[in-house]
């Protein structure tokens, strides 16, 4: 059937849509090469000295390790939990797997900044505010669900044979989840880590409250600079920040079109 | 389930456990602790409740979020609908590539886009300037420190989470049902409005719920485009837990908003599974 004249109007005007979703997050690279001293776009000449400034300032560089190690750390434990859980419920699977799925995807609906509430609340006693483990921890409550959910769609297409036929082999239970499973839902795995990453690497609202001074991650960073809106460094600091999501976003999407032609 | 040999049920359970006890030790259980707050803080009662009905300004900042919440849901499901028409009637190709557009934007931070509004909608910003010179208009428009810029900036967020629901249900239909309409002498547009467009409407209401939802908890873009002059009901929590200390209050107005957001996830789960909203997201 060919397409009518509304559905071509409705496609271009859904290409020009998609667009403008991405366009203005671009806005920040000219921005970042202006050579004038305010928050500008440059005019004549570029120039890379806020570049040059941001890696060359040691809050700044320290802000990025803080939010690389946060991010990391909290993507290798998310990642490990929420995939022992993703299959732990595809082996359950019963009524009461569902609710319990249904809670441990919560933290993904339910608003950050009750979330921020209650993890501070949590942390102050506990001495947990302004820490590494602190924000580690709540980083992976947050991100953890999305590498139930990725895990959970790969467990979806495993042919559950594939598990009988190990443990009947003779491989324990360990021995099954290592060499049977994990290798065939590896897609994801690999997609899950990818977004709790990212979900950590941006993650501002819950880090607003979880920081103070000794614990500054890049966005908490970012947050103040945009706030103050006089520095064109943080034009800078967020082309590295969008760099390093879509470094990882591409990492995702090369993986998952490999498999895609594998299978 | 008796049929599974009772060991292969024990291990299940305690793969799920690490997680699980995570999620209730940090999340659930300092949240219940929030909605007790809400009612010991600072005295025990409904004290902070009865704030509702006797604070001005409590009310104008809960009108304010819902109002905003309300239009800007209903524009990004709007856009969205559009857009998720456009990529299901999509050659493959081009589907893959908007697919990919829309996950892009999904996943770049929130704070590069607040930022990057801020230097677009400025007084002295491109898109003024731009309408400038072009003589549209002969004075910069204020899109800032006011609701039409958290509208823009909130819509630009939540459409990609408008689209996902709405093209899971798009994709579900039958296309034999639209040929047979046309079949039997419908035109194109009585086709859409009267068959394909009811056919969708699970997925434009699990899109709105979802939407709202997240809206109704938004912080960042209100906070920073709103300049202060736009208080929404997170910022204003922040303000009370970080600055004035107002545990009671802000506990309260978290307990509304949860409430208010797992009763829309009730809906929402009646219109369609919640796996396929936040499958077709992620995965």
């Amino acid at each position: 059937m060919k397409a009518g004249l509304p559905a071509r109007f409705n496609s271009g005007l859904s290409w020009v849509l998609l667009v403008f979703l991405v366009a203005p997050a671009l806005v920040a690279i000219p921005v970042s090469l202006t050579p004038k001293r305010f928050l500008s776009f440059p005019t004549n000449e570029l120039s890379l000295q806020y570049y040059i400034k941001l890696f060359s300032s040691p809050e700044w560089m320290s802000s990025f390790w803080q939010s690389a190690v946060i991010a990391i750390a909290s993507t290798l434990l998310a990642t490990a939990i929420g995939t022992l859980c993703a299959i732990g419920l595809w082996r359950v699977s019963s009524k009461a797997g569902e609710v319990v799925r249904a809670i441990l995807l919560l933290p993904l609906v339910i608003p950050p900044i009750i979330a921020a509430m209650a993890f501070y609340r949590l942390f102050v006693p506990l001495g947990l505010i302004d820490s590494y483990a602190g924000l580690i921890l709540a980083h992976t409550v947050l991100s953890a669900p999305l590498v139930l959910i990725t895990v959970s769609a790969s467990l979806a297409g495993f042919d559950p044979r594939l598990e009988q036929a190990s443990r009947n082999l003779g491989a324990s239970n360990w021995t099954t989840i290592r060499r049977v499973i994990v290798p065939g839902i590896k897609p994801g795995i690999l997609a899950g880590a990818v977004f709790a990453f990212i979900s950590s690497w941006d993650e501002i609202v819950v880090t607003l409250f979880l920081s103070k001074f000794s614990v500054y991650t890049l966005p908490r960073r970012m947050w103040n600079g945009i706030r103050e809106n006089t520095d064109p460094t943080v034009a800078a600091a967020a082309v590295v920040l969008m760099a390093v999501t879509l470094v990882a976003f591409t990492v995702w999407a090369l993986a998952a079109r490999r498999n895609r032609t594998t299978k | 389930m008796s049929a599974l040999p009772r060991h292969v049920l024990n291990t299940g359970w305690i793969l799920v456990l690490p997680f699980l006890v995570l999620v209730v030790a940090l999340f659930l259980g300092p949240i219940v602790n929030i909605l007790w707050l809400s009612v010991s803080e600072p005295t025990p009662g409904l004290g902070n409740y009865a704030k509702l009905f006797t604070s001005d300004s409590l009310g104008r900042i809960i009108g304010t979020t819902v109002r905003i919440c309300v239009i800007s849901t209903a524009i990004s499901v709007a856009l969205g609908y559009s857009i998720a028409y456009a990529m299901v009637h999509a050659a493959d190709a081009s589907r893959n590539k908007m697919l990919g557009l829309l996950l892009m934007s999904f996943w770049i931070s929130v704070l590069v886009r607040t930022f990057s509004w801020l230097m677009l909608l400025g007084r002295n910003g491109v898109v003024n300037n731009g309408l400038e010179a072009l003589g549209i208009i002969s004075q910069p428009i204020s899109f800032m420190r006011n609701e039409l810029g958290v509208l823009i900036g909130m819509v630009h967020y939540m459409v990609p989470y408008a689209v996902l629901p709405i093209l899971a249900s798009m994709q579900s239909i039958d296309g034999r049902v639209v040929q047979a309409s046309r079949s039997l002498g419908a035109t194109g547009a009585q086709t859409f409005w009267r068959v394909y467009l009811p056919l969708t409407r699970a997925g434009i209401v699990a899109a709105s719920l979802l939407v709202f939802i997240i809206n109704l908890g938004f912080y960042v873009v209100p906070a920073v485009l709103g300049g202060g002059k736009v208080l929404m009901v997170a910022e204003y929590i922040s303000v009370q837990v970080l600055v004035t200390l107002q545990w009671g209050t802000a506990a309260m107005l978290a307990a509304l908003m949860l409430f208010g957001v797992l009763a829309l996830l009730f809906l929402m789960s009646r219109f369609m599974k919640l796996s396929t909203v936040f499958g077709g997201g992620k995965a």
